[in-house]
């Protein structure tokens, strides 16, 4: 048994950045890795899978892997594991990595460590410390199983630039259309200029101190200002001011972002579970008792609808 | 149409996380329904009214006090539950294998369950749970339609939403964006006293998954605080974001 293999997180052949954090950091080890892509007319990948740290890059190309759907490549990746027997396989933590591996665990029979945000793998046995509670403790599980198997949080690692020969190799197509169980209607993209909320480098939340799209335009000017994706607390998503994707927090999404600026959010617990992992949390916020000012490394007592605009000026200088 | 929802008894999303003898410490937290499952109680209650569903049946598989959350939702409007006893301490495999064997006997059109649990964020149960039966299962469902045999999902995914059709049966997991959960009302509380729950013993299969340490993460330090005028706080916190975080501007 070896190889560690990391599943290709890409869609019409963008690859999501987490897919690079996950081959850059298992190429630190001394076990091969490898890229798993599947996909269609995705084999010139190959050289992309390299640069960032992939020995091996292996193709499954065929029409029924053009979308994601469970059944076809849980199929396929079965018939890999077992033809090729590696020693672990990492997904993303994303809606289809965390789909597709407890499919799979349950298939073979196995563990698996989800949204894991650390990880010490040997022959037949990983250590992964995932964060539970939303982010207010940490457990370190220990999975055992051929192949070990889990997925990992985007933006815990660092994308690395050490490359591998990136050999393709093409795997036989296993999947078959009576593997297919969901039939995919329609997908609609989100339609933004601004990056994924979950792998943005900065993060500009608006909370209820917004008061309405005027107060949210503010935050969405600063964000473009930035190159930032735009968030919200649950006040805000409930009002209708943002869309529920965009919702930050223990029932939204966890954010890892170099710096995230919470507008007019007072910092309740929920809220803080989303984010408070962030390396640097600015705040803008009227009331000085606010407890996001207790996670902030630079917070302002200031209201930000005089704030924002005058630090948007600041910030060109 | 039967429905069966699972639902996890959890932590308040409020409480305070701290360690007692190396392991979580449960002592006076206030426990709830996760609310991601809530939601899907909510949903089946929603598709009887709507005269789609027959009956809605609650299950948990859990320790004793797991009957707190099940006439939680009976009193939400559900119509019998189920209690399957486990060890809470069995990990996602395990809890996969005994809520499994306990659908099975009741041979539901349907099987709704929240998509992550708040408490150990593992999402893998309900597919789990839906590999086991050999059904088709739907994640993250934030508008379902019923018909003539099939379950048409609308979903949060990856860079957008998908639609997605299955055949029932199925396993359909919720996002919290689905509905707005109701409050028990007074008369419901008192209808979920005569409502009734089964109990019975879960399948009992080793772990796959151990639990090494539990720790807690490293506090956050308040950093530094400025209250002036607006033209001064928005000074500082420019040049803090230009100097310190080195922020690039477009
Ligand atoms: C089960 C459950 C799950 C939850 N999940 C989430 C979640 O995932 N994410 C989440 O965010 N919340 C979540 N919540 C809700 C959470 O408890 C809070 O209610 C919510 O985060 C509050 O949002 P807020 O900070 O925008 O609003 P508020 O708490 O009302 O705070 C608004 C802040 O704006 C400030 N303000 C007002 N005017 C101005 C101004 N002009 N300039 C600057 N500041 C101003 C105020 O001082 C105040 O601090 C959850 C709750 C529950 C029960």
């Amino acid at each position: 048994m070896a190889g560690t293999w990391v599943f290709v997180e890409q869609k019409d052949g963008n690859i999501r950045k987490v897919t690079y954090e996950m081959l850059s950091e298992c190429k630190k080890g001394s076990d091969e890795v490898a890229a798993v892509v599947f996909g269609q007319g995705v084999e010139g990948l190959a050289g992309e899978l390299a640069k960032y740290g992939a020995d091996k890059v292996y193709v499954a190309d065929d029409a029924i892997f053009a979308n994601y759907n469970t059944g076809a490549f849980v199929a396929q990746i079965v018939a890999m594991i077992n033809e090729f027997s590696p020693n672990a396989v990492l997904f993303a933590h994303s809606f289809n990595g965390r789909d597709m591996a407890s499919r799979l665990a349950q298939k073979l029979d196995t563990g698996l460590a989800t949204d894991a945000v650390a990880a010490e793998i040997s022959a037949g046995k990983g250590l992964f410390t995932r964060a539970i509670y939303a982010g207010k403790a940490l457990a370190k599980v220990e999975v055992a199983g051929s192949p070990v198997l889990a997925t990992i949080r985007p933006g815990v690692w660092e994308v690395g630039s050490t490359a591998g020969a990136g050999a393709v190799v093409k795997a036989a197509v296993a999947a078959t259309a009576a593997d297919v169980y969901q039939i995919m209607k329609e997908f609609k993209p989100t339609v933004s200029a601004r990056p994924d909320l979950a792998e943005a480098a900065v993060v500009v939340s608006g909370g209820r101190g917004c008061k309405g799209p005027d107060g949210i335009k503010l935050v969405e000017q600063l964000a473009d200002m930035l190159g930032a994706a735009v968030g919200g607390s649950r006040a805000s998503i409930d009002s209708g001011w943002l869309g529920h994707e965009l919702q930050v927090g223990q029932t939204g999404k966890v954010v890892l972002p170099n710096l995230y600026i919470a507008c007019g959010i007072s910092g309740a617990i929920q809220h803080l579970a989303g984010m408070s992992s962030s390396k640097f949390i600015a705040a803008i916020n009227t009331d000085t008792e606010a407890p996001i000012f207790g996670v902030s490394d630079f917070g302002v007592v200031a209201d930000l609808f005089k704030v924002i605009p005058l630090l948007m000026t600041e910030l060109k200088k | 149409m039967k429905v069966i929802v699972l639902v996890k008894q959890t932590f308040d999303t409020e409480a305070k996380i701290d360690l007692k003898d190396g392991k979580i410490n449960d002592a006076g937290i206030n426990l709830i329904i996760n609310p991601y499952d809530e939601v899907a109680v909510e949903g089946a209650i929603q598709l009887k009214e709507k005269g789609i569903a027959t009956e809605v049946v609650v299950m948990s598989a859990g320790a004793d006090k797991a009957m707190d959350a099940i006439r939680t939702a009976l009193a939400m409007g559900a119509d019998r539950g189920i209690l399957v006893k486990q060890d809470t301490a069995a990990d996602e495999y395990a809890r996969a294998t005994a809520l499994a064997a306990a659908i099975k006997e009741e041979n539901p059109e349907l099987i709704l369950a929240g998509h992550v649990a708040a408490d150990d964020g593992s999402s893998q149960v309900p597919t789990r749970v839906a590999e086991i039966l050999g059904l088709p299962h739907v994640n993250v469902m934030t508008a379902v339609e019923i018909a003539g045999g099939k379950a048409t999902c609308t979903c949060e995914a990856d860079g957008g939403t998908s639609v997605i059709e299955v055949s029932l049966p199925a396993v359909i997991s919720s996002q919290v964006s689905w509905n707005e959960p109701r409050y028990p009302s007074m008369k419901g509380i008192m209808a979920a006293k005569k409502k009734p729950v089964a109990t019975k013993d879960g399948v009992a299969v080793a772990n796959k998954v151990n639990i090494v340490e539990f720790a807690l993460p490293a506090a956050k330090q308040a950093g530094i605080k400025v209250e002036d005028d607006a033209d001064v706080c928005a000074a500082k916190l420019g040049e803090w974001m230009k100097s310190v975080v080195k922020v690039e501007v477009k």
